[in-house]
């Protein structure tokens, strides 16, 4: 077995004393797609906003247990640093209304004050916007603003936004529920391809698409973990009986 | 329904509508008359040496505001200097603690500050500047029309910031950009336009105060550009030249509220129309 890139564990969040998260115990592989799902309000986002510390930027947020990146805790470190290492794209495409696109994809150089020479700049944003499937529709464009884009396109420069980072973990959340089918047929076909690059985290509430995408599934319920697994054994013989019943549209 | 009632109801509609429109006219009125008869006063003196000349002594022809146009040039940058960087920091800081004591305490603060009478002001600047440095002066101007100009910059900024989307500073957290820079960075320059417009608004406001000015800038005959002594203001102008005796400088009067409508009218049509095609599109 691979060691996990990630580990989550005896992790509980929440807001004041309304506990979203109950004891999530939960292992990251390298160069997988794990897909978190479950139903609205179940506490996958928070989870996942956890992880980047974003969660914490919220008032009377909280948050107790570990998550080891590299077997080093992210709470012990800078959230700054832990935000450059796992790079985050959003529900809505939330490009930089001010930047073009070349600037919102440099965007994470540009704004830290990293100073690197133009041609490394051209570079990152050449392989970036590669690796996000937009650089043959952009690449004409590169000085005009990025949110004259459609929404799709608008997605897919975020993602190429923090790839710019070239950071270890790449959490989406839910990054197509936005857009329409083509668009997420696209943004999924790229997530597929980028698993080679980059571990992907995917939270989702489209139980097909995390049949499609991932590796690896985790099922949460009312901010506890249910199940976690591999997706094709998750999704044909799943242990539990809340599982069976949220895939075969009981609830949720 | 009866025919007759429904012509009535056609009829209340029709004058309601006309009466809404008979008010609004009124309440342009005004704008037009001063416009008028500012500029049909006001336009005949408007030459290179009204512009350019300091005032002629009593008796002489010609003379103009040239020590008023300087010395209001100078109490915009004085007083901006101070109020900018204050009003849109305020500005960001309540946009950032909609909720909490100090920041509702600073958001009521500076509403009340609003409302506080010009002239009032410029009595604290005396008693805050005047009084200690034994001089009228240049700069206790600048502080007041800077106390006058701060809560326009604070409003305009915090409704700026607070329009602009949390999704927007996320991305940027997001990506390991630390808060000051997130903030100065990202949130400012999306809300450029906003803060800018409001700043001008409020230089807009100030340029044509003469109350708070009447003990502090004070007046002055000369071109004076030391900000610790007295300097003229385009207002102190008018004021000065309204009240006097003489006909020729009733004239000069006409003359510089003419020039001060001209660049008030410029600055209020600048953050109105010209600043709109700025606006960040998110």
């Amino acid at each position: 077995m691979e060691s996990p890139v990630l580990r989550i564990e005896n992790f509980c969040a929440g807001f004041d004393s309304n506990q979203v998260l109950k004891d999530i115990n939960l292992s990251i592989l390298r160069n997988k797609i794990t897909a978190v799902m479950g139903p609205s309000g179940c506490g996958k986002t928070t989870l996942i906003r956890c992880i980047n510390r974003m969660h914490e930027l919220i008032p009377n947020a909280n948050v107790s247990g570990k998550i080891l990146l590299d077997e080093q805790n992210i709470f012990d470190l800078d959230p700054i640093i832990v935000r450059r290492k796992i790079g985050m794209v959003f529900q809505r495409p939330n490009p930089f209304p001010t930047m073009s696109i070349y600037d919102n994809v440099i965007a994470g150089y540009n704004l830290n004050g990293i100073r690197i020479s133009k041609g490394d700049k051209d570079r990152i944003v050449e392989e970036s916007l590669k690796k996000a499937a937009l650089w043959d529709e952009v690449k004409d464009a590169l000085h005009r603003k990025g949110t004259f884009l459609s929404g799709g396109q608008q997605q897919r420069l975020c993602i190429a936004r923090a790839l710019a980072m070239d950071p270890e973990i790449l959490l989406l959340d839910e990054p197509t529920s936005a857009l329409d089918p083509k668009s997420t047929a696209h943004i999924e076909e790229l997530v597929v391809h980028l698993k080679d690059a980059v571990t992907i985290i995917q939270v989702t509430h489209n139980i097909p698409q995390a049949a499609r995408i991932s590796d690896f599934t985790a099922f949460i319920y009312l901010g506890e973990l249910v199940e976690f697994g591999p997706t094709e054994k998750l999704f044909t013989v799943p242990k539990d009986k809340r599982t069976e019943e949220y895939l075969t549209g009981k609830f949720g | 329904m009866k025919e007759s009632s429904l012509r009535r109801r056609i009829f209340a509609d029709r004058a309601f509508q006309a009466l809404v429109a008979l008010l609004s006219f009124c309440a342009i009125l005004p704008m037009f008359f001063i416009l008028f008869f500012i500029t049909k006063n006001g336009i005949a003196v408007i030459n290179w040496n009204f512009l350019t000349r300091l005032p002629a002594p009593v008796g002489e022809t010609g003379g103009g505001i040239a020590n008023g146009i300087i010395g209001s040039g100078l109490l915009i940058v004085l007083s901006s200097v101070i109020a900018v960087p204050v009003g849109v920091l305020t500005g960001i800081y309540l946009a950032e603690h909609r909720k909490g004591k100090f920041a509702y305490l600073s958001r009521l603060s500076v509403e009340i500050l609003m409302g506080i009478p010009s002239i009032v002001i410029g009595i604290i600047a005396y008693i805050w500047v005047v009084m200690p440095t034994g001089s009228f002066s240049a700069i206790s101007g600048g502080v007041a029309l800077g106390i006058m100009m701060l809560p326009v910059i604070v409003m305009s900024t915090e409704e700026t910031l607070k329009l602009i989307p949390d999704s927007l500073k996320e991305a940027s957290l997001a990506l390991g950009v630390s808060y000051p820079r997130t903030i100065l960075k990202v949130i400012l320059p999306a809300g450029l336009n906003g803060i800018v417009t409001g700043v001008l608004l409020s230089v807009a406001r100030v340029t044509g105060e003469t109350a708070p000015l009447l003990f502090t800038a004070f007046g002055s005959p000369f071109m004076a550009v030391n900000i610790l002594k007295p300097v003229s203001a385009l207002p102190l102008t008018v004021f000065n030249y309204a009240t006097s005796p003489y006909p020729e400088w009733h004239a000069l009067a006409w003359g510089a509220s003419f020039v001060l409508l001209v660049f008030v009218l410029a600055l209020n049509l600048t953050a109105k129309l010209g600043l709109r095609k700025w606006k960040v599109q998110f």
